[in-house]
């Protein structure tokens, strides 16, 4: 999932208070998941938006609405009569929501109230790690089901770097090293070999380095 | 074994001479003198001196350009090199350039984590991992050609080296890492600072029976300790490094103002004893900020008359 965290409460205040009357938009999906914009933070954001103002004297109206995706069009639709009465939204979403619903409310400021911090998944309850830099070349067959790219500090493909001990990553003792758990996971699949490969330097040509990507499935388009 | 190159510590080494390199950390600052000055105490005592790549993820003076004021105060320099701020472009281009001003070394490193600098906030590259690095220098020199497949005019013909940490985790895989560095090109290796002998004696033998060592030339490192604050230092906070605790109590066994002189005696036994450890070709010495002490330790270590 695209993991968020909610930006500090001063901030948000900041960039919204221009406007009188303001949607805080949630996202049903990924940021629900992860605590930073589904139903329930959009219910404890605007609370603590109306108190922070009041006790400014500004007036603000704030409507909530939180929507299943704010990625797909057809969900988006359901907030546009919300979004058509309002002077701004403040986007719960991760970014790519953020962006389309700026595109398809051109006249509408969006301002986003969550940092979209990576792909990741959920370790244990309320905890989240990074997992995937999506590269768009999916080398995780050669590591064991580990990805270097992203969860090696260095971003090392031929093993790890002199700093790491006692499992942990030099730059942080609450890092993992990503090549021990490579080493450690390819001698459970009886795969060691794979570390004599030599790894030849990454295409980054399909990464974002690329420049922004575009995926068109000719078979889907009507 | 390895491509001829012009460089004068490959040729120590290749005579079968036990080589001794120094370093030499490039000043805050674009004040050549402080370079020079360091030259100066390193001169004649050594046959070649590493010249770091911004190290620790402090903004330096270049590698190159203070690679270039030793080479014109006559010293050999080991242009050190890592791929954390430059992509392959840069590298390339570097590495030509390098040469073009009479570099005959390099030393192919990732690089400390910029996290670790005065810098935090910078952006990262990390473009190619040092292998690469190492196998990219290789096919310049040895195909004459760049990562493109472009035939070079005057390609760079440098003296190939790596590190190598044998006191980093996870053990069992560092002996992996190093014939995976020769395979891609290494000439020499350097090591991190041996203080833990008998986790150093197990890799080397590990080395050995893999065949490893008969491929590459291998430079222990070493550095004198100053204090028991330093090797507490040394032991706790530098990532990578192994001071066991015997050394530490030994330090601290000695009155405060005899630490340094019980610091030289723990570096010149170590010298002693890598000397006889076969594969090992020679001493790294890392005095950085102490260069005035290296060719204390050249001398006291019996190794003062370089070719
Ligand atoms: S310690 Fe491990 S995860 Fe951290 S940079 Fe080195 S190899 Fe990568």
């Amino acid at each position: 999932m695209i993991v968020g965290e909610q930006k500090p409460i001063a901030e948000i205040k900041e960039i919204v208070a221009p406007y009188d009357k303001l949607l805080v938009l949630g996202c049903g999906t990924c940021v629900k998941t992860c605590f930073a914009g589904g139903d329930d933070e959009v219910a404890v954001l605007s609370s603590a938006l109306r108190l922070a103002f009041k006790k400014d004297g500004k007036k603000i109206e704030i409507e909530e609405l939180t929507i299943e995706r704010q990625c797909e069009n057809e969900f988006i639709q359901e907030a546009a009569p919300a979004i058509a009465r309002n002077d701004a939204v403040l986007s719960l979403a991760c970014g790519a929501g953020v962006q389309d619903i700026a595109r398809l409310f051109v006249k509408t400021p969006v301002l986003p109230g969550v940092n979209t911090t990576f792909i990741g998944i959920q370790e244990k309850t309320g905890v989240f790690t990074e997992e995937c830099s999506g590269c768009g070349n999916c080398e995780l067959a050669v590591f064991g089901g580990i990805c270097p790219i992203t969860r090696c500090s260095k971003k090392l493909l031929n093993g790890p770097c002199g700093g790491s001990q006692n499992g942990k990553c030099e730059v942080n003792p609450d890092i993992d090293c990503a090549w021990q758990l490579i080493i450690e996971r390819l001698g459970m699949l009886g795969q060691l070999d794979n570390l004599k490969k030599y790894i030849p330097p990454k295409n980054w040509s399909t990464s974002n380095s690329g420049g922004p990507r575009k995926l068109v499935r000719e078979d889907h388009i009507i | 074994m390895n491509t001829e190159t012009p460089s004068k510590l490959q040729q120590v080494l290749s005579n079968g001479q036990f080589a001794v390199t120094a370093e030499c950390g490039p000043p805050r600052g674009a004040d050549p003198e402080v370079v020079r000055k360091k030259a100066g105490l390193l001169k004649g005592c050594v046959d070649a001196v590493n010249v770091t790549d911004n190290q620790t993820a402090i903004v330096r003076m270049s590698s190159i350009a203070a690679s270039t004021h030793l080479l014109q105060a006559g010293l050999e320099p080991v242009m050190q090199m890592v791929v954390r701020d430059r992509n392959r472009i840069a590298l390339q281009s570097d590495i030509m350039g390098a040469w073009s001003l009479g570099i005959k070394n390099i030393l192919c490193l990732s690089g400390d984590h910029q996290s670790f600098g005065s810098q935090p906030d910078a952006l990262n590259v990390f473009d190619i991992d040092s292998m690469n690095l190492v196998r990219m220098v290789k096919d310049m020199r040895d195909e004459g050609r760049d990562m493109s497949g472009f035939e070079l005019k005057g390609p760079p013909r440098m003296f190939i080296g790596a590190a190598a940490n044998p006191f980093a985790d996870p053990f069992e895989y560092r002996v992996i890492r190093l014939a995976k560095k020769i395979d891609a090109g290494a000439d020499f290796i350097q090591t991190q600072c041996v203080y833990n002998m008998d986790r150093f004696k197990e890799w080397m033998r590990l080395a050995a029976e893999e065949g490893l060592t008969e491929k590459v030339h291998i430079l222990a490192g070493v550095t004198p300790l100053k204090s028991v604050p330093m090797a507490k230092f040394m032991a706790n906070k530098v990532a990578g490094m192994d001071v066991p605790d015997s050394l530490i109590k030994r330090m601290a066994g000695v009155p405060k103002e005899k630490a340094v002189e019980e610091g030289m005696k723990i570096c010149l036994e170590t010298i002693a004893e890598l000397q006889e450890i076969k594969g090992i070709h020679g001493v790294h010495i890392m005095a950085i900020g102490w260069e005035e002490k290296v060719s204390e330790i050249v001398q006291g270590a019996g190794l003062a008359s370089r070719p």
